[in-house]
This record gives structure tokens, C-alpha cells and sequence, in this order.
């Protein structure tokens, strides 16, 4: 069964993400509401991790087997200006977009299984993932026409 | 009455008591008060008008003599003040008359304000604004108004910036003040408006004050109160405020009770007080079942708030809240106010949803002695949340409706891509970080003071200084914010010019033109409308954008955009405003005399096609999309939304272990601009101070009147002690104290010297309650 494998890259890109939320934040400081969001959610991506052990317990979870490519790659660090805060909310986006159809895949074994545990995991973090994703459109919408017309 | 006859109000805050029982009408008590040496029978004319220092909006006439205002007094036939007035009413609407007041235009001239006249600076204006269209398009404009224009005023310069330059860059101070009320709404309802009406004071049987001092912010809606406390079957009351105000003192008195949540914990006070509702059964099925949408959500995200776990949290005694919540719960008829103490909180729009729950579990909306006011801190700010000189759209439309967006195209015959509606209109905070930025370059401020009244002091004064920014400033007055001005343009202010405005209760009233302004002062509408015509805004068909040229040719150009909507002023008139006294929203045909109450019948404006607006996640501010929302087919069903407790921003620990809170107090109104230069108020309140409870300043040996410093992060203020009665742990400071009678000796008095520039991420309201601070004694 390769669940393990799956369960895998979803606790790495869930510590991805959280990590990826905690350095924007802290990136943004000049933008309360980006580090207050982004430290909030980072919160939350964390107490997704620990309600993932159970799950992790049951099915075991590979990580050393899974192929390079299926990393999310994190954050290097963040940039600055209106653009800046835009790139990076993009690259957040991906790394959310990643983790959503991450959890979809898992959700579907979790039907095959029959797991119902599993399953309801699956259903609060998908909502979680979805409100991340609903945050960083938002704000994006808002900052883009600022940052692409009127920005020096 | 004979003027002499009115007791003394600075002492006697509210009056004498009329009491009178549940249900009744509560009895008239005319109060004036003219100038010394002048009686009733000296005055020449009486002219309609309206109070403008705070949101009660309190209906009267202003004494004329010689051309001057002389006084007021209440009018006894209106439906909000039954002819009281409070001690800022009386003694500051127009004491500040003819005193020091700008009479001319003043531009910048090497780094110095020099007297001009109207063309130059008009010329000036719009030169510069000619300038920054040209070179980087209309996101380089900004607007930051007020709560204290007109509604004639504010629909102008909406139609302005909305359809002549297309800028979603406007926003009123009201984002301080009321942003959550309206927000909350919008979340729970589908639209702002407010539900209930203040005569529900006349008929609940429970009164809950939600973070609101109604003692000293609304002084004459609390006298209505404290009648019916004094009369017959008076309600129980209960109030929420880290400090024991005297509406706390009441609220005891009353067999109800105080509830002193930390500052920051609202929202899990809410959600603890909603989940005793649901566990001890205390809701309408029926009405839930019927009328509403997410219990089942709601019910899930309250569940872990016990009493015991919100005590903790909150630092309240876990009884006091199963008390409060069985009162809620068993109450005939419930009213419920909200104001500061939520909306300027961390949570705000969560928290204020919550009281909305409590009132939707109940089925108590609509119907006599059980409603919400969703309060305002301003006046006039209703108006902004109308006409869309703030973050909405006018005749509360909804920027994410394609129909709504055409509806405004074809009303002002412009193409519907002008009017910015592409993400949710800039909200001030914003506005001033893109100033800050240097993408937005001109900024024209009216009739509010923000060197004093925004967050975070230095932060502002800093933006208003810098060298790229063009700063228009438009008062009666020489502020603290005109200081930084390239141009200050001198309006005329209450009293001198005619207009209509709406108070928290919808009730609408005219106010009219009592005496000339001073010098070469205008009304801002003459001003909004001299920019329009020099900046030559056109609509399609090459005519002029603006129509209209007096006070009452813009109303009725507003009632035409307020048609069909929630707000509907059609029914409406100049005339029929002369006749009776005070009508309330809406008023069309059907509703010729207005409406008390809306959502009697359970129906509100959330079809995906009505509502203002779609609605947010309360956690983080993302819009839910018009697809979501359709999905959903809320279909005049309001939302029980629901948002766990989080912790705040800011907390005490090691280096600031105290929380800061501010608030307003009964002397003084809006950075005092006005109720400063009222010499019984100035006398009441000259400065301002930190209120510490007994146990903090014993420790920090501090004895009442020492001088302390209060310090956060941010800034500082050297301000009087006053041992007073905040929670252990929480300091207080009166905020809107300036600096422009201070002799110009630093910056060490105003409380948002030390407020964080944070904000709710649903309505964008700073928060001023919470900041970790701490306090120190000044030596010698
Ligand atoms: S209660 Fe408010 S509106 Fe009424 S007189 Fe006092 S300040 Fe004016």
C-alpha cells in the first residue's frame, strides 16, 4: 500500500506550508494584517500536523522513499514592495494548492479504506486549506491594482 | 422653561429623572440653554436642526440673535430625544461659534501656511490632482472623511470619486468608529441597517450593553434608560466593559449584573455566552429552523467554550457568566447595544456577530423591547455607510454584483468599468499605508482630525509629513492635522450650512442654515462641487457628472440612488422633514411615515441578488465568492456565523505587563476640535489622564494626581493618575486629546501616541482597547 507514501508528503508539505506562512509574516511586519493572518494560519497548519499522528500511527508514513520531485519546495526568504508581498502571497497560494489536492488524494484512499476517522480529518482540513486559499485571493485582489499601476 | 431652570449639566450629566413604566411613552423634558444675559424672548428665530456630537443625534433648534447662535434647546416632539439635550449638546453644539475659526483658504508656502484666497488654492488642487491622474491614474488619489458631513455632502464626493475620478481610495474616520457595526450586520443580515429602534428601551424587560458606556457616549439614550430604571417594572441590565462605568453601577443596581472580560476576550465571552443558550435549550426552533442558516456550525465552534474554560480566558468568575446567559435565555423581551468596547477590540466583527446569534437563537428581532443596536460612535456616520464616501458602494450595493455596479453606471451614465469595483473598496487603514508607500500622492482630508484620532501617532504624523504627499485639509478649524497641510481649505460648519443626516436609530433630520459662516468659509458641499466643475468631470454624454448644486437637488439625487434598497429615502423631502420631527429610514410609498423596525417578519436581505454583501470568514477577512454564496441559497435566511476565540495581537508580559484600553469620555467629542473650545466642557475635562485600579498603583506607588508615564512599543504619554475602578492589570486612557492647546510642548498627551496598527480583519476597525503597555511614576 502506498498511503504511507502519501501520508508522507502531506506532513511535509503541511511543516512546509506552516514554515512557509511563518517566514511571510514575518517578512510582512510593514502589513499587520498579512503577519497577523499569516501567523494564524501557520498556527492552525500546526495543529493539522499533530491531529495527522493518529492517522500516521495506523498507516505509517514514508519519508525517506518519496521521489525528489514530490517536495512543495518552501520559501527562501521574502521580498519587498508591493510586488514583493504579492509574489510571495502568490507563492504561498501554490504551497496552499499543493496541500489541497494532497488532502483530495489522501480523502479518496480514505473512501477506498473506509476509513471514517480519516475521512472526517480529511473534511476539516480540506475547509482549512480552502480558507487559506480564500485569504490569499482576497488579499491578493486587493493589492494587486495598487502594486501593478500605481506602485514606484 | 426659563433657561435658569435647567439644572446645571456638567455635574448633572442626565438631568432630572421623568421614570415611567414599561411600555409607556417616556415623558418629555424640554432643556435649553441660551448665553448668558439672553431670554427666551430676546431671540429672533428658532432654526430645525439636529445635534451633531454623537451618534444619538439628538433633534433641535438653534437660538438666532443678531446673526449668531445663541443656544438650543431639545424639541420635545422628536422620537430620539423627546426634547433632552446633553451637556455636550447644550454646551458645545455652538459655543465654539465665530471663535477662532478659519476664514480663509491657506496654502503652503516655503514649508509655512500663508493666507490665500479660494481660486489659488482650488487652482492648487487641482492642478496637482490634474498632475497624478496624468502620470499615474486615479489610485493616486486617496479621500479620508468623516462622521460629521452630511448626507448631501457625502453622496456628492462619493459620486466624485466613485464615477468623476474613479478611486476606490475613500474612507471616512467612520472605519474608527462603526466599521464593525455595519459589518456585523452585513455578516449576520446581508445588508447594513440597523434592526432595532431606541424606543425597544421603552419595552424590553433585559438590557444588555455590550462594550457600551451609553453613560458617557450617549448620554441622552441613557437617560431614557435611567427613567426606566427609575419607573415601574424597570429591566434587568447587563453590562460587559473591563471598567465599572456607571453603567456597570446600574447593571448591579438592577439585580443584573457586570461582566468584566479582559480586554482582548470577547469573543470567547460570546461564544461561551451563545453555548448556554444552546445547551440549556433557551432558543426558538422554530424561528432557527425557519430563519437562519450555520447552527449547526455554530453550534459546533462554541462547544468547547464552558463556563469554567471562558473564566479562565477571560478572567471572570464562571457563574456570572452561566448568570448573564440564564437572563438572556429566560428574558421576555431582550435588548441588546454594542459599541467600542467590541468594535475597537480584537474580534470585533466576530464578536458583534455573536450578539446578533444571541438575538437570532431567540427569534427576539423586530418586534418591541426585543432587538440590536449595532451602535456608531459618530453622528453622521450612517450617512458614509449610505452614500458611499467610505469602503461601500452607495444605497448599500454590493461591489461583487455585476447588477448592482450597472444600476450606479446607468444612474450616473458613466461606463460601469469607471466605478472601482474590482476588490472590496480601500478601507483607511489601507489608505494610509499605500500613502505611506508613496503610491497614493494626494490625499484631501474633510472634517476630521487624524494626527489625533488615528492609531499609532508618530506612524501618522510621519506619512502627513512626507514631502511626495499632497495634503488638502478641509475643516473649521486650524487642527492638528492641518499643520501638515499643502492646502486648508476653511468650511463652514454645523449651523452654517443646510443638509440632512441619519443617527444609529435611521431616523433622518434636517438641518438648517442658522447663520452665515465666518470670513470666506463654505459649506463642503460648495467645495466637493467647485473641484467637480474645475476638474470638468463629465458622464457619457459629455455633461456635466454633478447635476445638482444645492443641498436639496443632491438629496433628491440621492433618493433616486437610495430607490428599491434597504435604505430608502424616496418617501422622503426638505418639506415633509419641516412637518413632523424626525422619520426614520425606510420611507418610500408603501412607508410613508418610516419604519421603527426592520426584519419584523423574520425576512432579511440576503438573496444573493439584494444582499451588500457576500459575506467573510470571521477568522481572516477572505470574501466568500458570489458563487459560495448562491450555493448556499441563503434566501432571506440570516447567517449564524460562528469564529473561535484566538488570542490577541498583543499581549501583556514582562516588558509592558499592563493592557491599555481608550475610549471617550462625556465631555469631549472627537478630538475636541468643537466640545474643547466649549468652555463648560473645556473646564470639565481639560486634560487627560490614566485611570489605574487601586491595587496596581499601590504597587507601583502611585497616589491620585502623580504624573505617570505610559509607554508601549510605540509611544509614550506623560499624563495625571487617577485611581479609579479598571480591572486589576488594565490602564485607561480618555483618547482625543490633542495637542492644539497644549502650546506646542512635544507630543506626550494623546492616547494614540501608544495604539498599534492593527485591525479587525472583517470590518478594518484599528483596535484601540487592546495594547500592552507599561507604567511608571515621574519622579519630582
Ligand atoms: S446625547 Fe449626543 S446628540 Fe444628544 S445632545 Fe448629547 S451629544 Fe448631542
Amino acid at each position: 500500500m502506498h498511503l504511507a507514501t502519501y501520508l508522507g508528503l502531506l506532513h511535509t508539505s503541511l511543516n512546509t506550508l506552516a514554515d512557509a506562512f511563518r517566514e511571510v509574516g514575518r517578512g510582512h511586519g510593514e502589513e499587520p494584517d498579512v503577519e497577523h493572518t499569516c501567523l494564524l494560519l501557520a498556527g492552525r497548519i500546526d495543529r493539522q500536523t499533530d491531529a495527522l499522528a493518529p492517522i500516521v500511527e495506523r498507516y505509517g508514513e514514508d519519508r525517506e522513499e518519496e521521489p525528489e520531485r514530490l517536495h512543495a519546495a518552501g520559501l527562501e526568504g521574502t521580498r519587498s514592495g508591493g510586488v514583493g508581498l504579492l509574489r510571495d502571497l502568490q507563492d504561498l497560494y501554490a504551497l496552499s494548492s499543493f496541500t489541497d489536492i494532497t488532502w483530495t488524494v489522501v480523502g479518496q484512499a480514505a473512501q477506498g479504506l473506509r476509513d471514517r476517522e480519516l475521512l472526517d480529518l480529511v473534511e476539516d482540513h480540506e475547509q482549512e486549506t480552502s480558507r487559506q486559499l480564500t485569504w490569499l485571493r482576497t488579499r491578493m485582489k486587493q493589492a494587486a491594482p495598487q502594486a501593478l499601476i500605481a506602485a514606484r | 422653561m426659563n433657561a435658569d431652570a435647567v439644572p446645571e449639566r456638567i455635574a448633572e450629566v442626565w438631568g432630572a429623572r421623568t421614570p415611567y413604566r414599561r411600555g409607556d411613552a417616556w415623558p418629555r423634558r424640554a432643556d435649553i440653554h441660551l448665553e448668558e444675559g439672553v431670554g427666551e424672548s430676546d431671540v429672533d428665530r428658532w432654526v430645525r436642526s439636529a445635534c451633531v456630537l454623537c451618534s444619538n443625534g439628538c433633534a433641535c433648534d438653534i437660538a438666532v440673535k443678531d446673526g449668531r447662535m445663541v443656544g438650543v434647546r431639545g424639541r420635545e416632539t422628536d422620537l430620539v430625544n423627546h426634547g433632552r439635550m446633553g451637556p455636550k449638546g447644550l454646551y458645545g453644539s455652538w459655543q465654539w461659534n465665530g471663535k477662532d475659526r478659519l476664514t480663509r483658504p491657506l496654502i503652503r508656502r516655503d514649508g509655512e501656511l500663508v493666507e490665500s484666497d479660494w481660486d489659488t488654492a482650488m487652482d492648487l488642487i487641482v492642478r496637482r490632482s490634474q498632475e497624478l491622474l496624468d502620470e499615474a491614474g486615479p489610485l493616486s488619489h486617496g479621500f479620508y472623511t468623516s462622521g460629521q458631513l452630511f448626507l448631501e455632502e457625502y453622496y456628492t464626493l462619493g459620486v466624485i470619486g466613485k464615477a468623476g475620478l474613479g478611486t476606490p481610495h475613500m474612507d471616512g474616520n467612520t472605519r474608527l468608529c462603526t466599521a464593525t457595526s455595519a459589518a456585523a450586520m452585513k455578516e449576520s443580515f446581508g445588508s447594513d441597517g440597523q434592526p432595532g429602534t431606541y424606543a425597544d428601551i421603552d419595552h424590553c424587560d433585559a438590557l444588555f450593553l455590550f462594550g457600551h458606556n451609553m453613560a458617557e457616549t450617549q448620554t441622552v439614550l441613557w437617560s431614557r434608560v435611567l427613567d426606566r430604571l427609575a419607573g415601574p417594572e424597570p429591566p434587568v441590565v447587563v453590562a460587559v466593559d473591563p471598567r465599572r462605568t456607571k453603567v456597570a453601577e446600574a447593571a448591579v443596581e438592577s439585580g443584573g449584573l457586570h461582566l468584566a472580560p479582559l480586554p482582548g476576550t470577547n469573543q470567547a465571552l460570546m461564544n461561551g455566552l451563545v453555548r448556554e443558550l444552546i445547551v440549556n435549550k433557551w432558543i426558538d426552533e422554530d424561528y432557527v429552523a425557519a430563519h437562519t442558516l450555520g447552527f449547526s456550525e455554530l453550534e459546533k465552534t462554541v462547544e468547547p467554550y464552558t463556563p469554567a474554560h471562558v473564566g479562565e480566558i477571560c478572567g471572570i468568575e464562571p457563574d456570572t457568566l452561566a448568570r448573564a446567559a440564564e437572563i438572556f435565555g429566560t428574558s421576555e423581551r431582550v435588548l441588546s447595544t454594542v459599541l467600542q468596547g467590541f468594535y475597537q477590540s480584537h474580534q470585533a466583527t466576530a464578536a458583534a456577530c455573536q450578539v446578533n446569534n444571541l438575538h437570532l437563537l431567540r427569534g427576539m428581532l423586530g418586534k418591541p423591547g426585543g432587538g440590536v443596536l449595532q451602535m456608531n460612535g459618530q453622528p453622521t456616520a450612517q450617512n458614509t455607510r449610505e452614500c458611499g464616501a467610505d469602503g461601500d458602494l452607495p444605497g448599500f450595493r454590493n461591489w461583487e454584483n455585476p447588477d448592482h455596479v450597472r444600476q450606479l453606471a446607468e444612474l450616473w451614465n458613466v461606463d460601469e468599468l469607471t466605478i472601482p469595483h474590482w476588490s472590496p473598496p480601500t478601507h483607511a487603514m489601507q489608505i494610509w499605508r499605500y500613502a505611506e508607500q508613496g503610491s497614493i500622492r494626494f490625499l484631501w482630508i474633510s472634517a476630521t482630525n487624524p494626527a489625533v484620532s488615528m492609531p499609532e501617532l508618530p506612524r501618522i504624523r510621519e506619512i502627513l509629513g512626507k514631502e511626495d504627499l499632497f495634503v488638502v485639509v478641509q475643516d473649521g478649524f486650524r487642527t492638528e492635522t492641518a499643520e501638515f497641510a499643502d492646502v486648508v481649505l476653511p468650511a463652514a460648519l454645523w449651523g452654517e450650512k443646510q443638509g440632512t443626516f441619519t443617527n444609529a436609530n435611521r431616523t433622518v433630520h434636517l438641518s438648517e442654515k442658522a447663520v452665515e459662516p465666518p470670513g470666506e468659509a463654505r459649506a463642503d458641499l460648495d467645495v466637493f462641487l467647485d473641484y467637480a466643475r474645475r476638474m470638468d468631470f463629465r458622464d457619457r454624454d459629455g455633461d456635466p457628472l454633478i447635476g445638482w448644486q444645492t443641498p436639496e437637488d443632491a438629496f433628491r439625487a440621492w433618493q433616486e440612488c437610495s430607490r428599491g434598497r434597504l435604505c430608502d429615502y424616496t418617501g422622503l423631502s426638505y418639506d415633509k422633514l419641516r412637518g413632523g420631527s424626525g422619520i426614520q429610514w425606510p420611507c418610500d410609498g408603501e412607508r410613508p411615515d418610516g419604519t421603527e423596525r426592520l426584519y419584523a417578519d423574520g425576512v432579511f436581505t440576503t438573496s444573493s441578488a439584494a444582499c451588500e454583501d457576500f459575506g467573510h470568514d470571521l477568522l481572516t477577512g477572505g470574501t466568500v465568492s458570489a458563487t459560495e454564496h448562491k450555493a448556499l441559497h441563503p434566501d432571506g435566511r440570516a447567517f449564524l456565523k460562528a469564529a473561535e476565540y484566538t488570542a490577541p495581537p498583543e499581549e501583556p508580559g514582562e516588558r509592558y505587563p499592563f493592557v491599555c484600553t481608550t475610549g471617550r469620555t462625556v465631555y469631549h467629542f472627537h478630538t475636541r476640535t468643537k466640545t474643547g473650545r466649549a468652555p463648560k466642557l473645556r473646564r470639565a475635562a481639560p486634560e487627560p489622564w490614566a485611570e489605574v485600579a487601586a491595587s496596581d498603583a499601590a504597587e507601583l506607588g502611585v497616589t491620585d494626581g502623580d504624573l505617570v508615564l505610559v509607554e508601549s512599543a510605540r509611544g509614550r504619554v506623560e499624563v495625571p493618575a487617577r485611581i479609579g475602578r479598571v480591572r486589576p492589570g488594565v490602564v485607561f486612557l480618555p483618547f482625543h486629546y490633542g495637542y492644539w492647546d497644549t502650546g506646542g510642548e512635544g507630543h506626550p498627551r494623546a492616547a494614540n501616541e501608544l495604539t498599534m496598527t492593527e485591525w479587525d480583519p472583517v470590518s478594518k476597525q484599528p483596535l484601540f482597547k487592546i495594547g500592552a503597555v507599561r507604567v511608571r511614576k515621574v519622579e519630582g
